[in-house]
């Protein structure tokens, strides 16, 4: 038996712990590298503000830039609200009983269901049975309700972490439990709050499945007209010209990986510097 | 002359499921008195000040049993728990100023109850910062965050964020347990400069500044009233052995 000192076994530690890392980063590094690489020469002002034409393998991904800026903001103006309240009420109000534990566990697990099976949900509620067809409308709300588990639980952590003690404060002058919620939790729990939703965001600008019955289009010569409306996507568009669309040149597809790509990326940017410009001035 | 009754605790119990915290207390606090609170921990003298400002509604498995009466009136059965804590202050053991400024936090409960008009928000900021004796040392950065104040400066402010609400009593739970000697004096000071005009409650684990602030001081061990009487009887001849070891730190 040998017996390695406590030295070497301090290096051979580092060491594995080391490469594991590294091979964490290196597929994200080179899959960025070979999309900006490939993507790059297919950018230019064309590219980002025009229709597609020759059966997309020519002109732009405007109409998918747009459509997937509009389910963004369709998303948020139904999920936020709605995420939101639902946080405050399961946070502050609910009772600690086997109903808010049960609807506690729910959204748990909401949080993990394919989201292809949201897409399917969406399609029968939205799409069928409310009769809304494949929508913008549909779509968005398809995707609020995938983000709204994300976004009440980060919600709740956010609102978790302010001291108890503030509420206390404020009830003990008299506050009611809205004004205390609306005056001194809500203030300081917003910056998570906000973080946590541009991830859910950027996180639904992204997705492919809950779109695909529920709004997105294959080609559409017109740019959408009202929320009743279908509308092309870049996820889908991605998919679309990946593996629909013969003799297509490989620098539309990059291209267009690479825009959806800095779309999310710069949404999870700015929920960064959002957490980190509130961090730095929050003293407690 | 017979001072009137402000606060009537009427064989009150506080139960945390099922535990009890407070056995049976019955306790009158006469108006514009400072009533000291002593007793070891977990005697139950924060209960007994959570339970009346209805701060305890918020434990979801505490329960209470009796009558508590503000001027006649009962606390749990004819009063709104906001309309009471407005009328009640309430001082933690630390200084908790909320993560806004010296102004603002002053100007919070004024605030809530609808005062908007910035002069008459600057005229009590001024006057509450008076009253609880920090004006001077704040008026040229009422815009500082409240956070940046020194401990006793920040227990001062919460004092007079408390007084901003115009409340009649003011309940004190150790106000100096995580604070200096001279800041200690300092609230202490402003306690006994306040006692012209409002009811105060003041518990307490330092039996010195009980006896240097109360008028009178009521012992509690272990969820039970033991003794109330002027404070100078409570420190020299108490009438039950278990005060006499408590005050002489016997234990504690
Ligand atoms: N929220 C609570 N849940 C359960 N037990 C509690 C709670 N608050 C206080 N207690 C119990 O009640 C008793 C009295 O506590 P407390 O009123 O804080 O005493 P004191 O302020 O004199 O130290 C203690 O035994 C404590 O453990
Ligand atoms: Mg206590």
């Amino acid at each position: 038996m040998i017996r390695i000192s406590a030295k070497w076994t301090e290096r051979i530690a580092f060491f594995f712990l080391l490469v594991s890392t590294l091979i964490i980063i290196i597929p994200v590094i080179l899959i960025t590298v070979m999309i900006i690489q490939k993507g790059l020469p297919a950018m230019n002002l064309e590219f980002l503000t025009e229709s597609p034409r020759l059966g997309m393998r020519a002109g732009g991904i405007f109409p998918a830039i747009l459509g997937t800026v509009y389910l963004v903001l369709g998303t948020m103006v139904f999920a936020l609200p709605i995420g939101i309240l639902a946080a405050i009420y399961l946070s502050e109000y609910a009772r600690d009983n086997w109903l808010t534990r049960a609807i506690d566990l729910a959204i748990v697990n909401l949080a993990g269901v394919p989201s292809v099976v949201y897409g399917l949900f969406g399609l029968g509620l939205f799409v069928i049975f409310l009769n809304f067809g494949t929508s913008i409308l549909a779509g968005s709300l398809t995707l609020a309700i995938m983000s709204l588990p994300v976004i009440i639980t980060a919600s709740r952590e956010a609102l978790g972490t302010v001291p108890q003690s503030f509420r206390e404060v404020s009830l003990a002058l008299g506050a009611t439990r809205w004004q205390t919620i609306r005056r001194v939790v809500l203030p300081n729990a917003l910056p998570g709050i906000m973080t946590g939703t541009v991830l859910a965001l950027s996180r639904a600008a992204g997705e492919t499945a809950p779109i695909l019955f529920t709004v997105a289009a294959f080609y559409l010569p017109k740019l959408p007209q009202s929320v009743f409306d279908q509308c092309m996507a870049l996820p889908y568009h991605l998919y679309v010209i990946a593996t629909q669309v013969p003799k297509i040149k490989p620098h539309v597809q990059y291209g267009t990986a690479l825009v959806l790509i800095v779309m999310v990326l710069v949404m999870n940017l700015s929920a960064i510097l959002i957490r980190a410009h509130f961090r730095k001035k929050k003293h407690w | 002359m017979e001072k009137k009754k402000k606060i009537e605790i009427r064989d009150l119990s506080v139960l945390y499921g099922g535990e009890e915290a407070l056995r049976h207390v019955n306790l009158d606090i006469l108006e514009r008195e400072i009533m000291s609170v002593i007793g070891p921990a977990n005697s139950g003298k924060t209960s007994l000040l959570r339970t009346l400002n209805r701060l305890n509604d918020r434990v979801s498995n505490a329960k209470v049993r009796g009558e508590i009466l503000i001027d006649g009136q009962s606390v749990y059965k004819k009063i709104l728990p906001d309309v009471l804590r407005r009328r009640m202050g309430m001082i933690f053991a630390l200084p908790i100023p909320l993560p806004l400024s010296i102004y603002d936090n002053i100007a919070y409960g004024p605030r809530v109850h609808g005062i908007h008009q910035k002069s008459v928000l600057d005229r009590k900021v001024e006057e509450s910062l008076q009253e609880a004796f920090l004006w001077d040392e704040v008026k040229d950065r009422l815009n500082l965050p409240a956070m940046k104040l020194s401990g006793g400066q920040q227990q001062r402010l919460c004092i007079a964020r408390a007084l901003a609400v115009e409340p009649e009593i003011i309940l004190y739970d150790e106000p100096c347990s995580g604070l200096d000697p001279l800041s200690t004096a300092k609230v202490e000071e402003t306690m006994v400069r306040l006692k012209s005009r409002y009811t105060q409650i003041l518990v307490t684990n330092n039996t010195k500044q009980a006896a240097r602030v109360g008028e009178r001081t009521a012992f509690f061990l272990m969820g039970e009233l033991v003794e109330v009487d002027a404070t100078d009887k409570i420190f020299t001849v108490p009438t039950d052995k278990r005060t006499e070891d408590y005050v002489s730190g016997r234990f504690g």
